[in-house]
């Protein structure tokens, strides 16, 4: 399979332990999910890289079929997918975040 | 672009047969919803494989014309 964006998405999910596929950037979100996460992630000082969808339709769509996720924000870690915002919320709040980031190794803050 | 929630209901009660829905209209636009989704078929899933059951009864309306469905999704305690 040579797909380009598939090849990127692989690339960017393996180079960067916390890759967030969004609308907008960290700094100026352009949508109320990817915002979400992001607050969650910085609230948790966790360090991220993002991409911005809107920015690239081929990664917009790339991203959806990749995933096999309809929606955008899309939060990878270790190259697994975590899920959108609903699921990383859901995490956030029970405090399985801050377990599961402690297992894949990545820095973080403990706060909840 | 708006669906009604008996529609969203009707969507997932078709794929997952067992499922108890309940949906919320959050902005009261039709446009904007809450669902909860407790089936059987969900036990020893993740909560990506849960979704992804969810997303495929609605038969790619998620993302599109359905723009905003927080979703909430477990198996029976």
């Amino acid at each position: 399979m040579s797909n380009p964006t598939f090849e990127r998405i692989t690339g960017e999910i393996t180079e960067n332990p916390v890759m967030l596929y969004m609308k907008g950037n960290a700094m100026f979100p352009q949508c109320g999910f990817s915002a979400r996460v992001v607050q969650i992630l910085t609230h948790l000082g966790v360090p991220f890289k993002t991409a911005n969808v809107l920015e690239d339709a081929d990664l917009r769509d790339g991203i959806k079929a990749f995933s096999n996720w309809p929606t955008i924000p899309q939060l990878y870690v270790k190259g697994e997918f975590v899920g959108g915002c609903d699921i990383v919320t859901e995490m956030y709040q029970s405090g399985e975040l801050t377990t599961f980031l402690a297992e894949k190794g990545i820095p973080h803050e403990a706060t909840v | 672009m708006a669906m009604a929630a008996s529609e969203i209901e009707a969507l997932i009660k078709a794929a997952l047969p067992d499922a108890n829905v309940t949906i919320e209209d959050l902005a009261g636009d039709g446009d904007h919803y809450a669902a909860t989704v407790v089936s059987d078929l969900f036990r020893g899933k993740s909560r990506v494989q849960q979704h992804q059951l969810v997303f495929a009864a609605l038969r790619g309306r998620m993302g599109g014309e359905l723009h905003a469905l927080a979703l909430q999704t477990s198996a029976p305690e």
